[in-house]
Order: structure tokens, then sequence, then C-alpha cells
């Protein structure tokens, strides 16, 4: 096959933004939870490094990065080792599918905002959001730690069963668009959100991904005030830090794409696209944050109650109603 | 409708603190906003004199004894008129907790507390007050008490010459 | 570049199942396991079949496998030194089935290989269904059956009897 460099020196660059912007936006997300959550108790929050305490990521970073590396004994070495980068990596790896704007016009090329259209890119989304949690699973077994190990496997049947939902709560998705390419599903939105004709979806999905990111209130495999940190108890430094930055991502991938699927990608009114989207992105980042400073975790038998009596089957009759109506309007 | 109730139970909440977001922070940033404190407020220890300009402390140790976390320490003496003294007086501020159970103990309200809290040294030596760290030249709280006025004994004046003091029994006399 | 691709792929997924198996520790057995099913959906990808592709990782690699982890975890059956060698009465079934794919495998090799997979023609989704639906509709009806009665058996299974 032959590949004209200009292709390959444009999707190098569309490697190289998204990168960037996403972990540079990862790390203001940790600035900004702290801000807001400090706002929220009525108090001011980071202000210390730089004005507005704008430089605290770096401070953080730094600090990480010089803390000591420590490997628990008894630990099992290369998936200690490893465990945060199969954390962070299916993260990162989901904004390949992400459309993050309108197709631009560049040297007579038609250039996608987007890495890779895929045309199954939102099973490429559910799979590897299903390998993340083998970070989650290994990083706590391998710290030979009991509240590790039980943070990991609270992990893996939150998300396990979360998964479900979410993947269900999709698939009406698909039906309305008939597509599992995530530029066809955006233009499908391009006239009426989905949000519109899937509002139970939307909120299962929301739900779904929520606990999937592992944020209060389904925060249970790094329950603080159960289990210290749960799976990331005996990491420090960078490693720590990765699985950090990783949940951060998480919740950028996870908001984008909701935003995607249910609220018309960027597709808005007067705004830029790629402007469009940012706001849609920080929106459902802000509300993460809000509902984390306002709601308590719920209870472990609550959470698979709810993810398995209530969220699926409530997946699934929607999908059948929408699978009655689409063939009904014909 | 259970479903209702949770969601209006859950949206309150989020109502709640969506308010409190632009709400005025009440943190006050500490070493560039200094809140006043309040004149009696209890802190560093001194050591005040009576309205005559002596020293109040009369050196009995009770402080010491009080103090719970033995920070005080001192050696008492006494003048050729009677009148004792702490030769030497010395507080480790590296120890006190400002719990004031020397300033309540002191019979001679010798030890006081005043709201200077800040004292914090690079060398934890400079946090030892000696005496003439702690003695300040006014009375404190208290401006007209002077103990040897009261105590009976002949250092301020004469025996019996004192407020509400009969004079002193003659033992020798025949009256009672 | 494609075949380079193949070949790394192949050797990924080979030396992954054999670790696989050779490998005492449970949790290191499924680490081998998943990463071998990772290059295989990587082999599918590159044979234009994303969707096998796909279902692949998340069927095999992010649900299967992740179960089998759970329950490792759960019953920490983690400690190696636990498991003895399998014998000879439990490599014989096993080795008679490989024998018989192998040989199988010698027989197409030797009748000239097989038709090359359509180059570039992608196996669309419309396509995938279609021939799912239609000409397999059959045998969908009978899993999702088997499926519904694994449901209800859990449910009987997991319901609270009275005392």
């Amino acid at each position: 096959m032959i590949y004209d460099p200009l292709d390959i020196a444009l999707m190098l660059a569309k490697i190289a933004l998204v990168f960037f912007v996403i972990l540079t936006l990862a790390a203001y997300l940790v600035f900004a939870e702290r801000k807001v959550l400090a706002w929220i108790q009525d108090r001011k929050g980071p202000n210390r490094v730089g004005p507005f305490g704008l430089l605290q990521p770096l401070a953080d970073l730094i600090k990480l990065l010089t803390k000591e590396d420590f490997r628990p004994i008894g630990a099992d070495k290369w998936l200690f080792y490893l465990a945060p980068a199969m954390a962070a990596i299916p993260a990162i790896m989901i904004f390949a599918v992400i459309p993050f704007g309108a197709p631009l016009r560049l040297f007579g090329h038609t250039v996608q905002l987007q890495v890779a259209d895929l045309h199954v890119g939102l099973l490429l989304f559910v799979a590897l959001s299903s390998l993340a949690v083998y970070g989650v699973a290994l990083g706590g077994w391998a710290s030979n730690s009991k509240y590790a190990l039980l943070g990991s496997i609270r992990g893996l049947a939150q998300l396990l069963s979360y998964e479900l939902s979410m993947g269900l709560s999709l698939v009406p998705v698909v039906m309305l668009a008939r597509s599992f390419r995530l530029s066809d599903i955006v233009a499908a939105q391009a006239g009426c959100w989905f949000i519109v004709y899937q509002p139970l979806a939307f909120m299962i999905f929301l739900i779904s991904i929520a606990a999937e990111c592992k944020r209060i209130p389904f925060d249970l495999p790094e329950a603080e005030g159960e289990l210290v940190a749960g799976f990331h108890t005996e990491y420090s430094g960078m490693r720590f830090g990765l699985f950090f930055v990783g949940e951060y991502l998480n919740i950028i991938a996870l908001g984008g794409l909701a935003a995607t699927f249910f609220l018309g990608g960027w597709h808005g009114p007067l705004l830029p696209p790629v402007v469009c989207f940012s706001v849609k992105v920080l929106a459902f980042a802000f509300l993460f944050i809000w509902i984390r400073g306002t709601l308590p975790r719920l209870r472990y038998d609550q959470l698979m109650h709810f993810g398995w009596k209530i969220l699926t089957p409530l997946a699934l009759l929607n999908i059948l109603v929408t699978a009655w109506w689409l063939v009904l309007r014909g | 409708m259970k479903i209702v109730s949770d969601m209006t139970a859950l949206l309150t909440g989020m109502w709640i603190t969506w308010q409190h977001i632009f709400r005025r922070p009440v943190t006050i940033q500490y070493p560039e906003e200094k809140r006043t404190p309040y004149p009696r407020y209890r802190a560093r220890i001194v050591l005040t004199r009576d309205p005559d300009g002596g020293e109040r402390c009369v050196a009995c140790q009770l402080c010491s004894a009080a103090c719970p976390v033995d920070c005080i320490s001192m050696q008492s003496a006494e003048a050729a008129d009677g009148r004792r003294y702490a030769a030497w007086f010395r507080i480790n501020f590296s120890r006190c907790i400002f719990c004031g159970l020397c300033a309540e103990a002191c019979p001679t309200l010798a030890i006081q507390m005043t709201p200077d809290f800040e004292i914090c040294k690079r060398d934890i030596m400079e946090l030892l007050y000696e005496k003439e760290d702690l003695l300040i030249d006014g009375c404190g709280k208290s401006h007209d008490y002077n103990f040897y006025r009261h105590a009976g004994i002949g250092v301020t004046q004469p025996r019996g010459a004192g407020p509400k003091e009969k004079p002193p029994v003659d033992v020798r006399g025949l009256l009672p | 570049m494609e075949a380079y691709l193949f070949y790394l792929l192949a050797a990924v997924t080979v030396i992954g199942t054999v670790l696989a198996i050779t490998e005492k520790h449970p949790v290191h057995a499924i680490v081998y396991l998943v990463s071998s099913f990772f290059s295989l959906a990587a082999i599918f990808f590159l044979l234009a079949a994303p969707l096998i592709a796909m279902f692949e990782v998340i069927i095999y690699a992010g649900a299967v496998m992740v179960l089998f982890m759970f329950v490792i975890m759960m019953l920490d059956v983690g400690r190696s030194g636990d498991g003895l060698r399998p014998g000879l009465r439990q490599w014989l079934p096993a080795m008679l089935l490989a024998g018989v794919i192998l040989a199988l495998l010698g027989m197409m090799l030797a009748h000239g290989g097989w038709p090359a997979p359509g180059a570039g023609a992608a196996a669309t989704l419309r396509d995938f269904s279609l021939t799912l639906f239609r000409q397999h509709g059959v045998a969908i009806e009978i899993i999702s059956l088997q499926l519904l009665f694994a449901v209800v058996g859990a449910l009987y299974f997991g319901k609270r009897r009275g005392p």
C-alpha cells in the first residue's frame, strides 16, 4: 500500500495534538476538581502555586516524580509495575475514536478531526473500557495487600456489571444512527440530538459511566473510608500518578463519548464545532465533580442491586421499545 | 411514588451544593490575613509586675506543679526585706500548650496570658524564655493588685498597716 | 507491512497461549491468555474482519477472562505450587484432539491451502447481520433460548429460599 507522506504527517500531528490536549486537560481537571470541591465546601482551594494556583498541576507532577517508588514485600513484581499502565493506556486509546470537530480542509486534503474513524468505533470503545478493568484488578491483586485485594474485587464486580448496562444503553443509539461509526452517529444528530429520543438511555449511560470511572457515588473500589485507597493503596509516586491520571482521562473520554452519543457531538449553535464539543465535555466533567461534592457513597449490595435489577432490565426494555418504534415507523 | 421522592432528594442536594459554589469562602488565609484575637485571648505567658513596679512572682512553684507538660522551672530566693522572688524563671515555649493552668494556679496573679500566639522560631533554643524575656513592665489584667499588700508580711508596708488588716497581736501583752 | 505485522501477532498469540497452558500461577495464565486474545483480535482486524476482532476483545478478553479472574481472586486460589501438573490421563484426550486438528490442518494445506479472504472487502455490519439473522436465524433463536434458560436457572439458584 502506498501512503501519502502528507497524510502520515497530518495523522501524527493529530495524535500529538490529542495527546497534548488530553494530558494537559487531565492535569487541569485534577486542579479544577480540587477548586470546585473547595468552593462547594466554602473553602478557597489550592491558590499557592502560581497565580490563582494555576501551576498546582506542575507542582503535583514534580512531587510525584520525586517520590520514592515503593514496592511492598511479596508483591508480584511485573504485574505490580505494569498495572498502572494497563489502567491508563485504554483510557488514552479511547480518544482515538472520538470525533472532536467538523472535518477541515487543509493543504487540499479533507482532514477528519478524529484520529481513527473506524466503522466499529463504538465497539472499540466498549472493548477498551472492558480492558480497563485489568489495571484495577491486577494492580490490587499484585500489591499483596488485603485492602488492595478487596478494592480490586469490588472493582471487578462493579465494572463488569456496569459495563453491561452501559453497552445496552448504547444499542438504541446504534439503532437510531444505523452505524457503529462515531462520525455517522454524530452526522445522524445534525437535526435533533439523540437525548431527545432517548432520555432514558442517556440517564442509564450517565450512571454507568459514573460507575465506569469509579466516581462518587460509585467509588467503592477506592473507598477511602473503608479500604484506605482501595486498589492503589500500595502505589506511590508516578505509578500512583498513572492510576490517577488514567481516572481523569477516563472522565474526559467518557464525557466526550456521552456528548458524541447523545448530545450531538460537535454539532451546536453559534460556536465553532471544536469549541462546542469542548464545552460539552467540560460540562460533563463539571457534572461529575458536582455530583462528587453532593452525594455519599453507595453501599456495596445497593450498587450490585441497582446495576443488575434496575439498570440492566431498564436498558433491555428501552431497546425493545426503541426497536418496536423503529419497526412501526418503518 | 418512591422514585419521584428519591429524585427530588437528589436534586435538592445538588441545588444546595450549587448555591454553595457562589458563597464567599470562610477561609482566612493565615499568614497574609490575620484575625485580631480578643484582648483576653490566652496565649503566650508573661510575668507581670505589681502597681508599684516590683515583681509579682514569689517563686511558689505552684505554676510549675500545675503545668501538664512541665515547661516551667524556677529557682526561688528571698531578699533581705523578706520578699520572695525567682532567682531565675524559665518557660520552655516549645513545650507550652497554652492550657492556662499555670495562670489559674498563680496566687499572686504574676503569670498571665497574652493574645500573642505566633511564637515560631527557626532555632528551637530561641523558644526557651528566661525571666528577663518574660517580665513585662505593666500589671496585665489586674491593675491594682499587689500580693504583699494583702499578705500580712512586712514587705511593702509595716505589718498591720495594710487594707482590712488588723494590727498584729502582741503575744506578750496581757489582753487577748 | 501487513505480512510482518501478521507474523509478529501470530508469534505473540502462539507464545501467549503456550505460556498460558504451562504457567502454574492462575492469574499469570490469565494475563498470558488475555494478551493472546488481544493479538488474535488484531489478526482478525488485519483480515478485514473488525467486527469479529471487537467481539473477541469484548467477550473473551473483556468479560470471560475478567470473570475467571474474579473467581480466582474471590476464592484466593492464586497461590503458586498449589496446582499439580496434570498427569498422562488428563493430557491424553487433549493431545488426541490437538492431533486431530493438526492432521486436518495438514490435509487442508496439502490440498492447496484455502482461498484468500477477499482483499480490502471488509464485511460491513449490514452484511454481517443479514447473514446472521437471515441464514442462521434458527441457530440464533436456539442460542438465545439457551441463554434464557441460564438466566432463569441463575435466578432460581440465587433466590433465597424460605426456612
